[in-house]
């Protein structure tokens, strides 16, 4: 080998070590005892498997199962109402006739140039000043979920990308299918839906990575532990008097544990929806 | 039915295709008019008010938050750190993520193992990547100076020395970001066409001047692109900064705008929206800058074309 070639593999090897290894570093913490975790110098490879720390997540004050549940609901609830107000949303904006139609299309884009940090507290100030039954909204389980979710449950993002992708769709197949008698409630969920499935991938995958690691509103919004969303959770696991970094360790390696399939086996998918706006 | 009657498109009523797009429109609208549009002003007529004993607004003090702002050492300081601490994230962020893109173009064995291990931080959110970060920069046990440890080097105070407490936000931040970077860069030298390098090779321009003189001219829209996006999520940055020094750091070291916004509305004791909000406009006319700079740039166009 030529020394560009071994130069090359080094500093490419050193600068991939450097980054998988915090990922390493989760996953052999937590399978390790708190005596070896905590030795100085500290020890890199787990001694056998102990499984403590996961039973640990389980039993400990911070009821991390429950927050899983919580942060499941919020991000199902979240991606699902996307994809349903994107894709109607697109469909209008690309399918229909009407008055003042690039005026909306560009005040839809221009929401997504405003940062969440300089509306938060307005919201905040909204959403917990809602009551149900002279109840405050957060004071009830199912209020705190509503609350987690509302202010998202529609994104310009996703529907500026599904527009995309609608708008490339052949006129000719539409053409076909209105004289064939197709309505437009057919025509959406037997033709485009189908066809446009990378795109909707695309949004979902997109969506549900961007609310599962939400983390300044889930942040103001739960009043106790056990409607906290995870991340907040293993937050706050940090947080405690006494750390136990075993315990940390085996919370942050559950939590990542859906996000990573997503990038695994999802990224020809999101690599799509990330680089919309970096390729023209 | 939806085609529209004669009576429709001849009268003044809307017709019935338009009145069915509108609903399809509606959910957005209501969404976005409610959480973003409105608060927006709210945002705007918060910074005007005064605040009561729990923070909530009361009476009108016009400029008065500006004017404190404008004028108190503390906001030039916020203002310091923040722009410190986009210098110490995007530079490397973006210089980090070129060089490995650049290395992975050479025909180099395993490259979908190296392209995976790069973008796994991806797959970490700011928390999980925060709370690793808290527990390898520990001072007592953690593997950062463990690791310095054993070449001899002094304990750091990562997390708990003012000179460092940003460092070390910055280095989470970057670790966070690179697999984005990667993937980007990576689409962008996947659309330069293959001939462009081959005819480089032909006329004896290899690895490193054909990445000189075609490769990264060409990468220009992406490498602009992931700059100013770095930027705003930079300014953008909270989690790390909140996780890994809850209270803005050794001597105000982390506090960053967002940060200080955060801490201003809902610090013990002392909560103040009025002010809180002066700092969410500043923060939003910031960011508004940075993005008339993106569009305005890239309607010029930053390559060769």
């Amino acid at each position: 080998m030529r020394p560009g070639r071994i130069i090359t593999y080094v500093v490419l090897i050193l600068a991939a070590v450097a980054v998988i290894f915090p990922v390493y570093y989760v996953v052999a913490g937590s399978i390790m005892s708190p005596g070896q975790i905590s030795s100085y110098p500290p020890d890199l490879f787990p001694h056998g498997i102990f499984t403590g720390n996961y039973k640990g997540t389980a039993s400990s004050g911070t009821p991390i199962g429950q927050q899983y549940v919580n942060s499941i609901l919020q991000t199902s609830i979240i991606t699902l109402s996307q994809l349903i107000t994107s894709v109607l949303a697109a469909y209008a904006f690309v399918f229909m006739k009407m008055w003042g139609r690039t005026v909306l299309f560009g005040l839809f884009l221009a929401t997504l140039m405003v940062p969440w940090e300089s509306i938060v507290l307005p919201n905040y100030l909204t959403i917990t000043g809602w009551s149900i039954g002279g109840e405050r909204l957060t004071a009830s389980y199912a209020g705190t979920m509503i609350a987690l979710v509302l202010p998202f449950l529609a994104n310009a993002f996703g529907v500026f990308l599904l527009r995309q992708s609608f708008l490339q769709f052949p006129v000719e197949l539409r053409d076909a299918a209105t004289i064939d008698g197709a309505g437009h409630w057919r025509f959406l969920s037997r033709i485009l839906i189908p066809l446009n499935k990378p795109a909707l991938m695309a949004v979902g995958l997109y969506v549900f990575l961007s609310a599962w690691n939400q983390f300044f509103w889930p942040l103001l919004i739960g009043d106790s532990a056990s409607r906290r969303t995870l991340q907040i959770g293993i937050s706050q696991l940090n947080d405690a008097e006494a750390a136990d970094p075993g315990l940390i360790l085996a919370g942050v390696t559950l939590s990542i544990l859906p996000t990573l399939a997503i990038v695994i086996f999802g990224q020809r998918f999101i690599v799509r929806g990330l680089t919309a706006g970096a390729i023209r | 039915m939806t085609t529209s009657t004669v009576s429709a498109r001849a009268g003044r009523r809307p017709s019935p295709v338009s009145l069915l797009s509108w609903l399809m429109l509606v959910p957005c609208v209501v969404v976005f008019a409610l959480f973003i549009i409105w608060p927006l002003g709210k945002s705007v007529s918060l910074s005007l008010h005064g605040s009561d004993l729990f923070g909530r607004p009361d009476a009108y003090v016009g400029l008065q938050h500006y004017r404190d702002m404008l004028g108190s050492p503390d906001f030039r300081h916020i203002l310091g750190v923040t722009f410190g601490f986009v210098l110490l994230t995007v530079i490397p962020g973006v210089l980090g993520a070129l060089v490995i893109v650049l290395l992975l173009e050479q025909h180099i064995k395993g490259i979908r193992i190296f392209r995976t291990a790069f973008a796994l931080p991806f797959a970490f959110s700011v928390a999980s990547a925060s709370v690793i970060f808290a527990t390898i920069y520990n001072p007592a046990i953690g593997l950062a100076n463990g690791l310095l440890g054993h070449f001899g080097v002094d304990r750091i105070g990562w997390l708990t020395d003012p000179s460092w407490a940003l460092i070390s936000v910055a280095i989470t931040t970057v670790w966070m970001s690179i697999g984005y970077n990667v993937l980007v860069l990576s689409a962008g030298i996947g659309a330069i066409p293959t001939e462009l390098n081959e005819a480089a090779t032909l006329d004896g321009a290899g690895g490193f001047r054909a990445s000189r003189y075609i490769t990264i001219p060409l990468l220009g829209p992406q490498l602009f692109f992931l700059i100013v996006i770095s930027t705003i999520q930079s300014l953008q940055g909270f989690g790390q900064i909140k996780i890994l020094t809850p209270e803005g750091g050794p001597e105000q070291s982390t506090k960053t705008l967002v940060y200080s916004i955060y801490h201003t509305a809902f610090a013990n004791n002392a909560s103040d929206f009025g002010a809180a909000s002066a700092q969410a406009i500043v923060l939003l006319v910031i960011l508004l800058i940075c993005t008339a700079i993106q569009f305005g740039v890239l309607e010029r166009r930053v390559h060769y074309k």
